[in-house]
């Protein structure tokens, strides 16, 4: 993935089955059909149907304002805390309903973990950060091999092993969010939604960041909404293109454009407006 | 402006506006020299007086300070001299306690369901005009409140005065808690959430930590508040010479009372005394509003860099 070219001058012939896995292997978490959301009355994000498969990196990319976030909060119930908010259509985790009534949203969200755009530590030291999960889901082992393991898992250990119990707001930028993804790690979830995790970070941060979702790859799912397009290609097997449709009267809704491959829609994508907001010409 | 900043295309480059301060005009200096003068001035206004006050009392008061007129009962001939408000000071810690302990918990749990579970309901909107409204009843009308539904049934003592300072004091922490809630920032509730908390437990360990350092400051303001309350005591405890340390029997006095009583006198002996007690009251508050400064800064420090 790390060789692809996004520049579409140079788009190679695509090469049929280099990174493919064979369809009958890929195992889905999340299959959404018709997935929508309204706000009150209006409608925000409409006609979302894909597939996300387990220990993939799926990219959600597209222009401001397309309802990528919006969409990326369905997955694990966090549109529930928007008064009004209401997620339609059908979004099956593990072939459940994730929205019957009888789901345990906060049971969820402990399986499908978010980071998100801003690091945003609790004001508790490094240590408590990461053991806060565990301590609110009963965790019962060893709290110390958790917290080093996850801190680990996020490449932050060797730069806090030794200041655990130092405020999590003395670390940079880049070690706060190294940090929001341990604590998240540390809850041992099965899934982890990023909303833009690098968008506050510089690029060497970024890198370190990326670096890491490669890593995670190999034990968990990963749904990442990007608004940087060449992270998209640098990291995710598959990638969803959402954008703005503005109706008649001034209503903007977003929709699912195209979900493929990510070498397929920054190869040669089947619809001129993915082709069109990759090469740069809106967007 | 406009004009230079689109210039006719083959004009000579017109001339580029000094950055210097003169050329931003007069005008806009002169306004800048009244608005500091009036503001430095409302400083002086407003702190003069509150020196004025503290020197004062402290001018007049500092000669009784003493152990014995912290400790001693107040002399039972009033006109006469020496020391003796140890009652008050006891009733004043007492019934400002009990107050606070009645008060504040309550309080927080209001400004809690306010904030957190009815933010948007009829009737979290009904408790929170209420709340309003209850910050505005005059401190006599309280006295006179607890005096009809408890005094006139259970007669006077320090827990009916404290009752009244407690009901002063609801409303003002109530207020506070939610402000101080509605501050912390939403990313924390819903980093909480993101893992998979519930929202009790969320608002426990991590909403209320992060709102602590206000909640405790704006709590302990109403205690200094409450300390120096008079009037909704003054028929709810009536007065004492000896300390009465039972808090549910009895009547009992503070040193706000003391104060009101002792001024009266023509004497000079009283009026002595008032002037020990008021300094003695101003320590009190100002003790406790160290210990909010402290107590905040504590908190916060704990988890800043």
């Amino acid at each position: 993935m790390d060789e692809i070219d996004v520049t579409p001058a140079n788009v190679a012939p695509v090469i049929e089955g280099v990174d493919e896995q064979p369809e009958t292997a890929r195992e889905v978490v999340f299959e959404i059909r018709d997935g929508a959301v309204r706000y009150g009355s209006n409608l925000a994000v409409a006609d979302v149907n894909f597939d996300v498969g387990a220990r993939e990196i799926t990219a959600i990319i597209g222009p401001s304002g397309c309802g990528k976030s919006t969409f990326l909060r369905c997955l694990n119930r966090m549109n529930d805390f928007i008064p009004g908010a209401k997620v339609e259509g059908r979004i099956t985790y593990h072939g459940e309903n994730l929205y019957d009534p009888k789901v345990d949203a906060a049971e969820v969200r402990r399986r499908v973990g978010m980071v998100f755009q801003k690091p945003n530590p609790f004001p508790k030291s490094i240590f408590d950060n990461v053991a806060y999960g565990p301590r609110i889901n009963r965790f019962k082992g060893d709290l110390h091999d958790l917290v080093e393991q996850a801190l680990t898992r996020a490449a932050l250990w060797d730069e806090v092993k030794d200041k655990l119990k130092k405020s999590a707001y003395a670390l940079s930028g880049g070690q706060q969010q190294r940090l929001c993804i341990a604590r998240t790690l540390a809850v041992q979830p099965d899934v982890v939604l990023m909303d833009e995790p690098c968008s506050a970070l510089d690029p060497i941060a970024t890198s370190r960041i990326e670096d890491l979702m490669v890593e995670l790859k190999r034990d968990f799912t990963i749904v990442i909404v990007t608004h940087n397009m060449q992270q998209a290609a640098r990291v995710s097997d598959m990638t969803a293109f959402f954008t703005t449709d503005v109706g008649e009267d001034a209503s903007r809704v977003g929709r699912l454009v195209e979900f493929d491959r990510t070498h397929t829609i920054f190869t040669s994508p089947s619809d001129q407006r993915t082709e069109g907001y990759i090469t740069g010409r809106f967007g | 402006m406009s004009m230079t900043m689109t210039p006719p295309a083959p004009a000579p480059t017109p001339a580029r506006p000094s950055i210097r301060r003169s050329s931003a005009g007069p005008w806009r200096s002169a306004k800048s020299a009244i608005a500091s003068t009036l503001i430095v001035g409302s400083l002086v206004v407003a702190i003069v007086p509150l020196v004025l006050i503290v020197g004062y009392v402290i001018v007049r008061g500092i000669d009784s300070i003493s152990w014995a007129f912290l400790t001693d009962d107040i002399p039972i001939l009033s006109r006469s001299e020496g020391p003796g408000m140890g009652p008050a000071v006891v009733g004043t810690l007492l019934i400002t306690g009990a107050a606070t302990v009645m008060a504040v918990p309550l309080g927080v749990l209001g400004g809690i369901y306010l904030n957190e579970y009815s933010a948007r309901t009829a009737l979290g909107r009904v408790v929170r005009f209420l709340a309003e409204v209850m910050t505005g009843v005059p401190s006599i009308v309280m006295g006179l409140f607890i005096y009809s539904i408890w005094v006139l049934r259970f007669g006077v003592s320090g827990f009916a005065g404290a009752l009244a300072l407690g009901c002063l004091m609801l409303p003002v922490v109530i207020r506070t808690t939610e402000e101080m809630l509605k501050l912390v920032a939403p990313e924390l509730r819903e980093s909480a959430y993101a893992l998979g908390g519930r929202k009790a437990g969320t608002i426990l360990r991590v909403v209320l930590p992060a709102a602590a350092p206000g909640i405790v400051s704006g709590a302990l303001l109403a205690v200094a508040r409450a300390a120096g309350e008079t009037a909704p005591l003054l028929f709810t405890i009536l007065t004492v010479n000896a300390t009465n340390t039972n808090l549910f029997h009895g009547p009992n006095t503070t040193l706000s009372v003391q104060i009101f009583r002792n001024a009266q006198q023509v004497f000079p002996g009283p009026q002595q005394r008032a002037w020990g007690a008021a300094l003695t009251l101003i320590a009190i508050v100002f003790i406790f509003t160290l210990l909010s400064r402290g107590l905040s800064a504590v908190f916060s420090r704990k988890h800043r860099v």
